[in-house]
């Protein structure tokens, strides 16, 4: 019977129309039975990045162009819009080159495009020149690109919809639509990306013979690098960036420089000498890139939007409120990964620090680790017990529930500092320290250190884990977490088919988890807790009834309630619950993941439940035997006949049995729907009917040996006694577990929902009174500059060996309409703005001046 | 957006969707009671089951009281008669014990008399399977494959009618109540029918079929413990003998516990009985075969009125008022509980 709930409850997860994909075309698969209640007590989730937190779709998105802000959804009023009151997205109409699925929110870009704002069209330029794309021209005006990183893909289709349109490229060339013109620029050097650079530029001549230098980067490096007259515009962009940043978007900054014909000749005679030079080449190059990239001048910012999958910051919220702690195991680079860490709300800036592991050897690891739980420790030490009491009565007004007393700490690893931090004699120093922030993420490693880190907790915390990816990569993640999620997506089906659930997007997870888990774990342990307490109820009679009958094993009930007990009396009515039941609706557990925490700490179902539902077993079986025995001894009945005969007796406990089983399910059942009604009532016809049947004179006439109560159902229930003794039994073995089941409502509440209810409704409440303002951060900006981008493509370019080899397997991008969540996210960070230290708040009074 | 919204529809034709019905069950949206404990509904509960058991409790304690009951313990007082069946190879010799008793008031009603038996574990598992019931049904059958062994056939393979341990073990002291009037000894008039449940004594215990009682049960042999035949254990009433004996049939229907009391005999409401035994002097008159000593049993003979609760047990009756008392109190600490955590909800609500 544990087993068809279990089907019961894949099968609601199968049937779940909120976890179908209408996109793709895929409901959620349950592929195993046996894991559903484990749903319920995850404790760790273990995720991978690209396609299960983000799409991989890179979306321009915001841009600052000579200390112009455009980027904003903004209402007719210049006001900025809230969620809901959209504006329709820029018309691109008049480019017949456009991407239609590019869309962009801010017409006053475009405007100025129109205008003819050199400074929005040099930006624009910089755009369409300064890459490192293929294009591809299938038939006039259908244009693909072919670009190395999505990021650099999307800066060029955002280019060219707004006018500057990238064509061609040959090795010496580049063919850019501006504006309707075809221009073709020189194209003189490509002064590649490197990780060290975290920068690259374009060389290129204008048709007027002009020499420019185009260069897009980084803003830590960038900024360093631009000339100084450029102060007052570089506050106002750093300022922009700052914004950008804090909402998640990876920011470039781009700025140009002209250039002598004369400095260049020389400066490109150096260059040729230095690609060609035999040692050193690389130092050189460097210091040449290096020289020719100074003292320019800043065109201003762009921000892209690693697109994250629909609800990934809500779904994170969610389960960090409900007190899982979520991994991130990413194969990308560190910055990438910490990108998405802020843009999916893993980290934010109210975490009071973010250690990064980056050692490359053990004692640079372990020194790192030991540094960062000192740091816990101290200030955990410093705020001492006043404050956590403070932070009691204070935390109705924080908008996370899960302030942990020393504060919050994040943690980012990298593949080499993971490798050491997961030998023997430090992995459980790693863990520790991991454990104590409230996220982690891990980049930069291979499958199996994510099997290992799993594996690690696994081993360690004897939590449940949970593992969630869609690629190869992650399959043995899958496999070593107890629970395996695959995301059916782009990525092939091997993660899907190692997984025990699968769907399609990473925001099923809170209602796989949140709902189907926790209903699981929920159903599952009161029907273990009523398994329990009706066969002790039903068996432990018999250990009385050894007392009064020589140990003879006489069994008290007749060989078929035995036999029909469990399986047709009292199976359905149990099953009915372990399927059906629900302690609160689905919208209020989504609304309070803290609902989830019995789950994980097992409050349900452990030692403790278990024995209390084995004592209220016994208890029940020793009213059940004792009171029978008191009635029944030297009792006649009301025509004086002998009361206390076997049979008699047999049937009346076996009848009291099934009543205060039945009650007892029915106390139990917190759900009642048609089907608990039917199973429950029908469980209890089943009885009486089989009862008679059972004592029947025609089943007696056929098979005496076997029906040998024959006339007994009929003798007994006709007599008072025997009903009083019933209603008796089940009054007593009732009523105290009604009594403890109140006072636990009402003097231990916490899990009662009316009370949580108020609470939330309290907490409610006060979300909605807080205004909703935007913060800005300080320090913390991230260039998220094409970081899974490679070297050598520009050189390859300049080469022109792979111009023909154009459709090479570079990954293609796409931009898509950019959905919703840019304003919810800006409303999620307007909401935890108000809680952010007085820093960022000035920092936001400023932006605002 | 025009080839998408052109695209899906295609697809959609093409493979047939595999969207989950939106039905209410499907989605465990399923309409539902969801009963909750309120501090109204168990209260309620409480009081009203409180004073349910109370009322109950008090009504059986009362018709329990008016119940008369009289018990005689009679395994001591025939003691010669317990010594002489204490070796069984006497079985044979008959015994005879009386017991005198006075009533001081008169039983008025319907009085029951029966046999009482202490520490006889008819409930042992071995003893509560050693019957035939086919055989005991008037069927011919083979009660080797019965569970009635040892008590199944004799050496010499004469099978036993009724077999089994049950049956062999019948209670088989009789006992006669005599009124003493006036120094004239008046027989009280005993029923020995309808004592047994009407569905044993017309279904489940049958006479094998004959023209006669002794020629159906030729061929078999009485069970070892029984002085006479089973075809003659009522020689007056034809209705009354072979399997469908009363006595027979209220012994084989075997008790729960060791201690218990079968019903023997109904005192017939005719002439001086007609409303029950009026006060006087009585006599029983107990032909002693059944013994007891062995395994330290004790036999009683008792004398009871019933009434619709049957016969004198204050166990029910007490039990209800204890549960009603409790009840009703568990309601008032719940009460005091719950008022007195009141003011912290409010509190906590703040």
């Amino acid at each position: 019977s544990v087993e068809v709930i279990r089907l019961g409850h894949s099968y609601f997860i199968n049937w779940d129309k909120k976890m179908y994909c209408a996109k793709r075309r895929t409901p959620a698969e349950a592929r195993t039975t046996t894991l559903n209640e484990e749903l319920g007590q995850v404790e760790y989730i273990f995720s991978d990045k690209t396609g299960t937190l983000t799409q991989n779709i890179m979306v321009f998105s915001k841009c600052s162009v000579n200390g112009h802000s455009y980027g904003d959804v903004q209402d007719v009023l210049g006001h900025k819009a809230e969620l809901g009151e959209r504006p329709e997205p820029v018309d691109f109409s008049f480019n017949p080159l456009a991407d239609p699925r590019f869309q962009f929110w801010d017409s006053s870009l475009l405007e100025a495009v129109k205008l003819g704002d050199p400074h929005v069209h040099e930006f624009f330029r910089l755009l369409s020149l300064c890459h490192t794309v293929m294009s591809e021209e299938k038939s006039e005006g259908e244009l693909y690109y072919k670009a190395q990183s999505p990021d650099e893909g999307a800066l060029v289709t955002a280019a060219r919809n707004f006018g500057f349109v990238f064509r061609s490229r040959t090795p010496k060339t580049i063919t850019v639509h501006e504006l309707g013109r075809a221009i073709t620029y020189q194209l003189l050097a490509i002064l590649d990306f490197n990780n060290i650079r975290k920068r690259m530029s374009v060389i290129v001549r204008s048709p007027e013979g002009k020499i420019r230098l185009y260069c897009k980067g980084a803003d830590t490096i960038l900024l360093e690098r631009l000339h100084p007259i450029n102060q007052d515009l570089t506050n106002v962009t750093t300022d922009h960036l700052n914004e950008y940043a804090g909402e998640g978007l990876r920011t470039l900054v781009l700025a140009y420089k002209d250039l002598e014909e004369s400095y260049y000749e020389d400066w490109s005679e150096r260059l040729h000498r230095a690609g060609s030079a035999p040692e050193a080449r690389e130092d050189r190059l460097a210091r040449l890139y290096d020289e020719v990239e100074h003292d320019m001048m800043l065109l201003g910012a762009t921000a892209i939007e690693d697109k994250l999958q629909q609800g990934v910051p809500e779904t994170i919220a969610i389960l960090t409120l409900a007190n899982i702690k979520i991994w991130v195991l990413t194969g990308d680079k560190q910055e990438t990964a910490v990108n998405i860490g802020y843009s999916c709300k893993m980290l934010t800036d109210d975490m009071t620090e973010v250690f990064v592991v980056t050692g490359h050897t053990v004692l640079e690891v372990r020194e790192e680790l030991r540094k960062a739980r000192e740091k816990m420790m101290d200030a955990s030490r410093s705020m001492g017990n006043g404050f956590s009491y403070q932070e009691k009565l204070s935390s109705s007004k924080l908008t996370s529930v899960l302030e942990a007393i020393a504060g919050e700490y994040a943690l980012v690893i990298n593949g080499h500092s993971l490798a050491h931090a997961l030998e023997a004699d430090m992995e459980v120093e790693f863990l520790e320290t991991a454990c104590a922030c409230k996220a982690v993420i891990c980049c930069r490693v291979t499958p199996l250190q994510k099997a290992q880190v799993v594996e690690l907790v696994k081993k360690y915390k004897k939590a449940v884990t949970l593992a969630i990816g869609d690629g190869a990569n992650d399959v043995s993640m899958i496999k070593t977490a107890h629970i395996g999620v695959g995301i059916s997506g782009q990525e092939g089906i091997q993660a899907v088919l190692a997984s025990d659930y699968s769907f399609s997007q990473f925001k099923f997870l809170q209602r796989l988890l949140l709902v189907h888990g926790r209903w699981s774990y929920l159903r599952m342990c009161k029907f273990l807790c009523y398994f329990f307490y009706k066969n002790f109820a039903f068996t432990m009679v018999h250990f009385w009834f050894g007392f009064f009958c020589g140990f003879s094993a006489q069994t008290v009930y007749d060989q078929y309630f035995i036999t029909l007990y469990n399986i047709v009396y009292t199976s359905l009515p149990v099953l009915a619950m372990g399927v059906f039941d629900q302690d609160v609706p689905e919208q209020r557990s989504m609304e309070y993941p803290k609902l989830y925490e019995p789950g994980q700490l097992n409050l349900l179902f452990n030692k403790r439940e278990f024995f209390i539902c084995i004592a209220q077993g016994i208890y029940t079986s020793v009213l059940m035997f004792f009171i029978p025995y008191g009635v029944f001894a030297d009792a006649t009945r009301d025509d004086g006949a002998q009361l206390a005969d076997y049979q008699s007796f047999a049937v009346t406990v076996a009848t009291s049995l099934v009543i205060v089983v039945s009650v007892q399910i029915g106390l139990d059942t917190g759900f009642w729907t048609a089907i608990n009604h039917f199973f429950i009532w029908g469980s209890l016809a089943a009885y009486f009917a089989i009862l008679f049947a059972m004592h029947s004179d025609g089943l007696f006439q056929m098979f005496p040996n076997q029906f040998r109560f024959v006339g007994n159902a009929q003798n007994t229930l006709a007599q008072p006694t025997v009903w009083l003794t019933i209603a008796l039994t089940t009054v007593v073995c009732i009523m105290p577990v009604v009594a403890f089941r109140f006072l636990k409502l009402d003097l231990k509440p916490e899990l009662s929902d009316t009370v949580r209810y108020t609470q939330l409704v309290r907490k409610k409440q006060k979300t909605q009174h807080r205004c909703m303002r935007r913060v800005g951060r300080v320090g913390s900006r991230r260039s998220g500059y094409a970081f899974s981008h490679q070297e050598g493509f520009g050189e390859l370019i300049m080469s022109g060996k792979n111009m023909r080899l154009s459709s090479l397997a570079l990954s293609s991008f796409a931009a898509r309409p950019s959905a919703g969540w840019i304003e919810t996210l800006r409303k999620k960070k307007g909401s935890d703005g108000s809680t952010a230290g007085s820093p960022s708040a000035a920092a936001d009074k400023t932006l605002k001046v | 957006m025009k080839n998408k919204t052109s695209f899906l529809p295609q697809e959609g034709e093409a493979r047939p969707s595999r969207c989950p019905d939106n039905s209410a069950f499907k989605q465990q949206k399923l309409p539902a009671w969801k009963p909750q404990l309120t501090i109204e509904t168990v209260l309620s509960s409480f009081f009203l089951i409180g004073a349910f058991c109370l009322s109950v409790g008090v009504c059986l304690i009362l018709s329990a009281n008016s119940v008369r009951e009289i018990q005689f313990d009679y395994s001591d007082k025939c003691s010669d008669c317990s010594k002489l069946r204490e070796n069984s190879s006497n079985w044979n010799k008959e015994c005879h014990c009386s017991v005198n008793f006075t009533l001081k008031e008169d039983i008025l009603g319907d009085v029951f008399m029966y046999y009482g038996l202490q520490n006889f574990y008819q409930n042992h598992r071995r003893y509560v399977i050693s019957r035939s019931d086919a055989q005991l049904l008037g069927r011919n059958v083979n009660i080797q494959k019965s569970y009635c062994a040892p008590f199944t056939t004799y050496r010499n393979g004469t099978p036993m009618a009724p077999c089994g341990a049950i049956a062999n073990s019948m209670f088989n002291d009789s006992i006669d109540l005599f009124y003493n009037l006036n120094s004239s000894v008046i027989q009280v008039p005993l029923l020995k029918t309808g004592n047994s449940w009407w569905t044993d004594k017309n279904v489940k215990f049958r006479n094998p079929k004959s023209y006669n009682l002794s020629s159906a049960f030729a061929g078999t042999a009485r069970p070892p413990y029984w002085q006479k035949p089973v075809y003659l254990l009522d020689e007056e009433d034809e209705r009354n003998n072979g399997y469908v004996n009363d006595d027979f049939i209220i012994w084989m229907r075997v008790s729960a516990f060791a201690t218990f009391r079968n019903l023997y005999r109904r005192v017939r409401r005719v002439r001086q009985f007609a409303d029950g035994l009026p006060a006087g002097n009585y006599t029983f008159h107990i032909s002693y075969n059944f013994p007891v000593t062995k395994f330290k049993g004790r036999k009683h003979v008792i004398l009871s009125t019933v009434v619709w609760s049957g016969g004198s047990n204050p166990f029910l009756g007490i039990a209800y008022v204890v549960t009603g008392t409790a009840a009703t109190l568990t309601g008032f600490v719940i009460t005091a509980i719950h008022l007195k955590l009141r003011k912290k909800k409010t509190y906590f609500q703040k």
